[in-house]
């Protein structure tokens, strides 16, 4: 069985300030808006390199989005950023009538998602911003699971036409996809073959995925690990192709079962290939106050959820 | 000089084209776009610089933004007018398959929009972007904004204003269209919007102010004299005076025609007090 290596945790949002540094020097149309929150997203860089295209908006997340609709009117690409939460549900009319239904070219690239911000608690970890955004029609949607791909896809969004959001989050996590890997937007990555079960996942989940997937093996269990980083447009080929394969499904993410990409996964399979599936999300639920560790396994968010959905789903097929 | 003469009888023509768009599918919102006929046509006959071969980027062209976005029919009556696209093409105003949506998008490709507007505030942040977008191209031209007064009670405006003035987004001219009427009554009983004047003053704005918005003459003096307050460091709002439904008696002086249509026999006695001039469509 392949050994995926941690090169070295590092923080996802660390790979979207080093896409954006890289981008500030290979496309010149490319801004940078931030709501006081430079630090935090990692902008730095890209500020003290470029000042003459970054703008510090204020703690005004309404206006950072319609400025941004605004500045693509004259070729410019502009990248937003602050917490996942103030990036979508407070903007939501914003992104609606500006951003998707006005078809501007803007980055929406939202940090800190999910219950793994930890301590300050559910006013701050949105589980809600995956099925907000998907809902949107022509936006795409990604959530990127480590740093090396939360770099590579954020310079990859720049070279494509339309609104994007782009997902991360604030913990360091292991670090296990190539350096030197192609981002393509809408191209599941399998990151195991198997026979019994398909474990389909996004952002930080992926790597517990890849821990479950061992863990099973040494079950006796073969499992299939897909990671899916781009929600929408979601690659249905590759995950009805799995499931025709293994006959049973696990999607996990760190989002609310309800709007996420679980639910995405269950609507190709339901129109496709009905196939039983578990989910490994929240549950229709807020998250709270605490470690990222604590909260992943207060909420099922683990290896070890996704071990136990796996073993459950088996048992369906 | 401008032919004010030529203008008058452009905007009237246009009050014929608002009224006969919203009576046709008996919807719409001629009140606010009456109030706003000679603001647009000042602007769009004899104030901006900008090219009819439409092009979304816009650049070394004047642009405008419409944030009250329900004022649709003064918007598509005037561009069509100002050669965006074909007059005739008003006949379609909110029909099914239409270019011309209730409401103004970028989503079904209409020459001279370039955002989507109709839910309300959000017009401004979007000119600012466009207004900053022409200082990182070198591009000295100038971004024109409208917005309701009513439209003022949404907090993003105060997001955009406070931005605007705090980083010297010269380049842009906003005109508020007091008429002091919102779908619920005057602005007054809704929520009193205050001392507006001092309040655009207080975050940084040059404010100037046109008295009567449905003088042609007024419009276009002060639209230039908006003009030449730009590139002082300062953005440059319009306190702009009109009356809803102006031009047709029984619709001026009250809210009750912002969203309302006129019957048939509404419709002729409109028509009446604007005689066609350039041409029904």
């Amino acid at each position: 069985m392949k050994e995926y290596k941690n090169t070295g945790s590092k923080d996802t949002r660390s790979g979207f300030g080093d896409g954006l540094t890289e981008l500030g020097k290979t496309n010149e149309n490319v801004v940078a808006l931030c709501a006081d929150l430079t630090g935090s997203l990692k902008m730095d860089d890209f500020k003290a390199n470029h000042p003459e295209r970054f703008f510090q908006v204020g703690i005004a997340e309404a206006n950072m989005i319609g400025m941004a609709a605004g500045m693509t009117i004259g070729g410019k690409i502009p990248f937003t950023g602050t917490f996942a939460n103030f990036a979508t549900g407070r903007v939501y009319d914003q992104i609606r009538q500006s951003v998707a239904y006005s078809g501007k070219n803007v980055k929406i690239c939202a940090s800190h998602a999910g219950v793994t911000l930890g301590e300050d608690g559910a006013t701050h970890q949105i589980l809600e911003d995956l099925g907000l955004m998907k809902m949107l029609p022509g936006m795409t949607v990604i959530n990127t699971c480590d740093y090396n791909q939360t770099k590579a896809a954020t310079i990859a969004i720049a070279e494509h036409d339309g609104p994007v959001y782009l997902r991360f989050g604030r913990p360091k996590v292991a670090n296990f996809t190539p350096e030197d890997q192609k981002f393509e937007i809408g191209k599941a990555v399998k990151l195991y073959e198997g026979t019994d079960v398909t474990i389909i996942a996004t952002g930080h989940l992926v790597w517990e995925a890849v821990q479950a997937a061992v863990e099973l093996n040494e079950k006796g269990i073969s499992a299939e690990v897909i990671n899916i980083h781009t929600i929408k447009p979601l690659d249905e080929e590759a995950i009805i192709t799995s499931a025709k394969k293994t006959g049973c499904v696990v999607t996990a993410e760190e989002h609310n079962f309800l709007g996420g990409l679980g639910e995405s996964v269950a609507r190709t399979l339901a129109e496709n290939h009905p196939t039983p599936q578990e989910f490994v999300a929240t549950k229709d639920t807020f998250g709270e106050s605490g470690t990222p560790a604590q909260l992943m396994d207060k909420y099922g968010l683990n290896a070890a959820a996704i071990v136990k959905a796996s073993e459950k789903v088996l048992k369906r097929k | 000089m401008p032919n004010i003469n030529e203008l008058q009888d452009f905007a009237t023509q246009v009050r014929r084209d608002i009224l006969r768009q919203v009576h046709k599918v008996n919807s719409g919102h001629p009140g606010g776009s009456l109030g706003c006929t000679e603001f647009f046509t000042a602007l769009y006959q004899e104030v901006m610089e900008y090219n009819t071969n439409f092009d979304m980027d816009g650049k070394g062209e004047d642009l405008f933004f419409l944030s009250n976005g329900h004022i649709s029919p003064v918007y598509y009556s005037v561009l069509a007018r100002s050669g965006y696209f074909p007059v005739e093409e008003l006949n379609t105003f909110r029909l099914i398959d239409s270019r011309l949506q209730g409401h103004p998008t970028t989503h079904e490709g209409l020459p001279g929009i370039r955002i989507a507007s109709g839910s309300l505030g959000q017009g401004m942040s979007v000119a600012l972007g466009a207004a900053q977008t022409k200082k990182l191209n070198n591009d000295k031209h100038i971004v024109y904004s409208l917005h309701g007064d009513g439209e003022l009670q949404e907090g993003q405006n105060w997001e955009a204003i406070m931005y605007a003035a705090g980083n010297k987004v010269d380049n842009i001219i906003s005109t508020i269209d007091l008429n002091g009427q919102q779908i619920d009554g005057s602005t007054e009983n809704v929520l009193p919007l205050g001392n507006l004047k001092a309040k655009f003053e207080a975050f940084g704005w040059d404010v100037m102010e046109i008295e009567n918005g449905n003088d042609i003459e007024q419009v276009i003096n002060g639209l230039k004299e908006a003009k030449s307050r730009t590139g002082k460091g300062k953005p440059v709002c319009i306190l702009m005076t009109t009356v809803m439904g102006h031009g047709v008696d029984f619709m001026m002086h009250t809210h009750a025609w912002h969203g309302k249509a006129p019957n048939d026999e509404q419709l002729e006695k409109g028509l009446s007090q604007n005689p066609e001039t350039l041409g029904d469509y």
